[in-house]
């Protein structure tokens, strides 16, 4: 690392730590409701919300009805995205004239949106609409990391009520995260986005006159858009030269804003943050690296509020941050190393004051290692998946970093909402194993663990590793499966293990060599992001019923504290034992064997 | 279910009007009002045609140019409406070729210069449309465009100097330079004063 990388990575995480404890705050008034400012001054245009919706805002659910009307409301959502897209050659605000998508892709799409994952088989420049995009896809950006927030809310709510049979009101809850902490913070994200070079605008694309031509090879097709091959299957081209060059447009700033804040991670085009439109300045993207933690990381301070007791909050989030930094640190220091291959070409990657060396391959001039290294880690260790670098062509270790960080279950800060509703399950599990040491009952935040919550928790746990696991094997063991890999050896497996790890953790970043636009890939990786979405999210709801209905256990000399530093231990040792555990198999036949053989030769 | 269908539905719809419209416009209008040109893609203007995006890369081949990073984008680089990254392994032996071969034409165009090979300059971006290179990369060119066009070494290397970009703050972004405003600021160089170049809209009559 270099010494510029580490000044900049402490100024980052220095201005987001002195964030955590107001906006935790702010986003704790807004849940309870209370009377603050904004929702004084958007009171009005709430109440008008729910009474088009025929809600009573204050009338409380029950854990069941709170997640069947999550549920229902996710569906209609998926319902939307897959519709949009199958229909919208014939709707507004397509001056490309896209033609409808695929519907093995547009199901992919719909799930990956409602789930917060945001993995894209789609180029998004030359495939979805201006209304696509905006209509279908930002919406569910905002819509499903408001999904997130409620139901870590209503976990907090399960600890934080006793002797209750409620947990709050989905649509009070969906309506205030929405109008109050994502709607506000994108508009002023967006317009900040934009002023550093952002496109926003709904023009068609916009054709320029380079100031060289370019001469290359394009593969001819015949009359139906096949592309023709000689008789030894090579691709038949032709010699053409252009001076043109086609600039894509849209409302990216405001899709990019809560692609970020919402910890979606869809690009608006297919080079996602790594794009200049998306992405064009070191401020920009520190920005954007800024946007994706603000609200994961102040939850755990949500948390602690609403808990009653902050220290516990603070905890959570130390756990957190002690998981991340190591992981962070060898990324970067991997990428600064570069690749002896490419050194033994007489190619220097050594970091000096005028060039960031290391593995530049896949990775953009403007944020060199440091912030494409870092980027990588804080979009993989929150479900947020937007990259503004090639993980594909990470060195080995750089590259187990991000696959790892999912691999963990997306608990180091998480997803929005989904990261802290995670991690406090890997605290119940944590509390019970520590109470099997000692013998006594465990508790958590005055509330008994018993067998209802250590079932729903495991399931809750270990439906991730099982499906992706499970999708890997297949996908490994079938021609339609290994076909999509573009690189040899190890690296291909990888390519595959990472796909199934973001798309099983709703995480939505590639090893992007992978064409995953395949029915096969489309269909099993849609069900593999549905399952680990909506499997934890039943039984963390489920969890917060229970809790909530308890009685709370006055603390005595045996109650085990929870904010400690022997809490957070246990609680980074009952994280890392089921992530390995599950998972190091896997790594050694990829990036692990990879290094060895990078290293070794 | 009443109870949970209505509410979802009219929910669902205001959300997407609020979201997916007001939103999104609402963002547009302001940032047509504060913003203008980077809100329509930061084009670059010559003789009243855009010419390029100061964002966007383009492709440069030519030796009296500085050359660009190079693009994975198909069909041909820095296709703009198709970024991508080459996404080739670190032991992908495509890799390996495609930088030897990369090298190889930057020492024909050049076979004096014994400077070292930046990475930056022999490997594919992340976008496809890097419209960046480093400082060592600008410099190792710098002799090869100096020769082509037959000006002084000092005037080409003056030139980057002034269109170089440092660290803000010292800590933000790596140092840089802007592949496409440095080619047009070379185009119209031998007509001006080098110490008065600060791209084409600074541009002073000698």
């Amino acid at each position: 690392m270099t010494p510029a990388t580490i000044a900049f990575i402490t100024v980052f995480f220095l201005l987001l730590l002195v964030s955590v404890k107001p906006f935790g705050l702010y986003m704790a008034n807004v849940m309870e409701g209370r009377p603050i400012w904004p929702l004084r001054v958007g009171a009005r245009f709430e109440g008008l919300i729910y009474k088009l919706c025929g809600v009573d805002p204050t009338s409380q659910m029950g854990w069941k009805k709170y997640a069947v009307a999550l549920i229902v409301f996710n569906a209609l959502g998926a319902l939307a995205v897959y519709a949009l897209q199958r229909l919208q050659v014939w709707l507004p605000l397509n001056p490309q004239q896209f033609a409808n998508v695929s519907a093995d892709s547009s199901f992919n799409t719909a799930v990956s949106f409602i789930t917060n994952t945001n993995w894209q088989g789609y180029s998004g420049e030359s495939t979805m609409s201006y209304l696509t995009q905006m209509a279908a896809l930002a919406v569910q950006n905002f819509m499903s990391a408001a999904s997130g927030i409620v139901v870590a809310i209503a976990l907090i709510r399960g600890f934080a009520r006793h002797s209750a049979s409620t947990i709050g009101n989905v649509w009070a809850d969906l309506t205030r995260s929405t109008l109050y902490i994502l709607l506000p913070l994108s508009v002023l994200l967006a317009l900040l986005l934009v002023g550093q070079g952002v496109v926003q605008n709904f023009s068609a694309y916009q054709d320029v006159t380079t100031i060289e031509s370019v001469t290359y090879q394009n593969p001819k097709v015949d009359a139906a858009g096949n592309p023709l091959k000689d008789s030894a299957g090579n691709p038949i081209t032709e010699t053409q030269t252009t001076q043109k060059q086609t600039l894509p447009m849209g409302p990216m700033a405001s899709q990019e804003a809560i692609k970020e804040l919402g910890t979606n991670g869809g690009g608006f085009v297919n080079a996602n943050s790594a794009h200049p439109y998306e992405n064009p300045t070191a401020i920009s993207n520190f920005l954007e690296m800024f946007a994706i933690l603000l609200i994961p990381m102040s939850l755990t301070y949500t948390f602690g509020r609403m808990a009653g007791d902050t220290r516990q909050g603070w905890a959570v989030f130390a756990a957190m941050a002690i998981l991340f930094v190591p992981l962070m640190v060898l990324a970067v220091h991997s990428e600064q190393q570069g690749n002896p291959l490419i050194a033994k070409l007489g190619v220097d990657q050594t970091a000096s004051l005028t060039q960031p060396g290391g593995n530049m391959e896949g990775k953009e001039s403007r944020f060199g290692i440091g912030a494409s290294a870092l980027f990588a880690a804080i979009t993989t260790v929150t479900s947020c998946g937007a990259v503004n670098s090639m993980h594909d062509s990470f060195t080995p270790l750089g590259g187990l970093v991000p696959l790892f960080n999912m691999q963990l279950g997306e608990v180091v800060f998480g997803g929005v909402g989904t990261g802290i509703y995670s991690m406090l399950i890997f605290a119940i599990v944590g509390v019970f194993i520590a109470g099997l040491m000692i013998g006594r009952t465990p508790e958590y935040l005055g509330k008994k663990i018993e067998a209802f919550e250590i079932k729903m928790s495991s399931i809750a746990i270990l439906v991730m590793p099982f499906i992706v696991l499970t999708g890997t094997a297949v996908a490994v063991s079938i021609a339609s499966g290994k076909a999509a890999v573009a690189n040899p050896g190890a690296h291909g497996f990888s390519e595959i293990l990472y796909a199934f790890s973001s798309a099983g953790n709703n995480n939505g970043s590639a090893f992007a060599g992978i064409s995953a636009n395949t029915p096969f890939y489309n269909i099993g990786l849609g069900l593999v992001m549905w399952l680990g979405r909506y499997w934890p999210i039943v039984a963390v709801l489920a969890i917060a019923g229970s809790l909530a209905a308890k009685k709370r256990v006055p603390v005595t000399a045996g109650t085990m504290l929870t904010y400690g530093p022997t809490f957070v231990i246990l609680l980074i040792g009952t994280v890392l034992l089921v992530g390995a555990l599950t998972f190091v198999p896997a790594l050694a036949l990829g990036p692990i064997v990879e290094h060895l053989t990078l290293w070794g030769t | 279910m009443n109870t949970i269908i209505r509410p979802a539905i009219t929910l669902f719809l205001i959300m997407t009007l609020l979201t997916g419209i007001v939103y999104p416009f609402a963002v547009t209008g302001i940032a047509q009002l504060l913003f203008p040109a980077q809100a329509a893609g930061s084009l670059v203007m010559a003789g009243g045609q855009p010419v390029g995006s100061s964002v966007i890369g383009q492709s440069f081949s030519d030796p009296k140019y500085f050359w660009s990073r190079p693009s994975a984008t198909s069909p041909q680089p820095y296709n703009a409406i198709a970024s991508s990254g080459s996404n080739q392994g670190p032991l992908n032996p495509a890799l390996a070729d495609a930088i030897k071969t990369r090298v190889e034409a930057l020492k024909a165009a050049d076979p004096a210069n014994t400077l070292p090979v930046p990475v930056d300059l022999v490997t594919a971006s992340a976008s496809g449309l890097d419209p960046e290179i480093s400082i060592a990369a600008a410099n190792y060119q710098a002799a090869r465009v100096a020769r082509v066009r037959g000006l002084p070494p000092e005037e080409v290397q003056a030139l980057i100097g002034s269109h170089a970009r440092g660290r803000l703050f010292g800590l933000l972004g790596e140092p840089r330079i802007n592949v496409l405003e440095l080619n047009m600021a070379l185009d119209i160089l031998p007509a001006h004063s080098a110490a008065t170049l600060r791209g084409s809209r600074f541009a002073r009559s000698p």
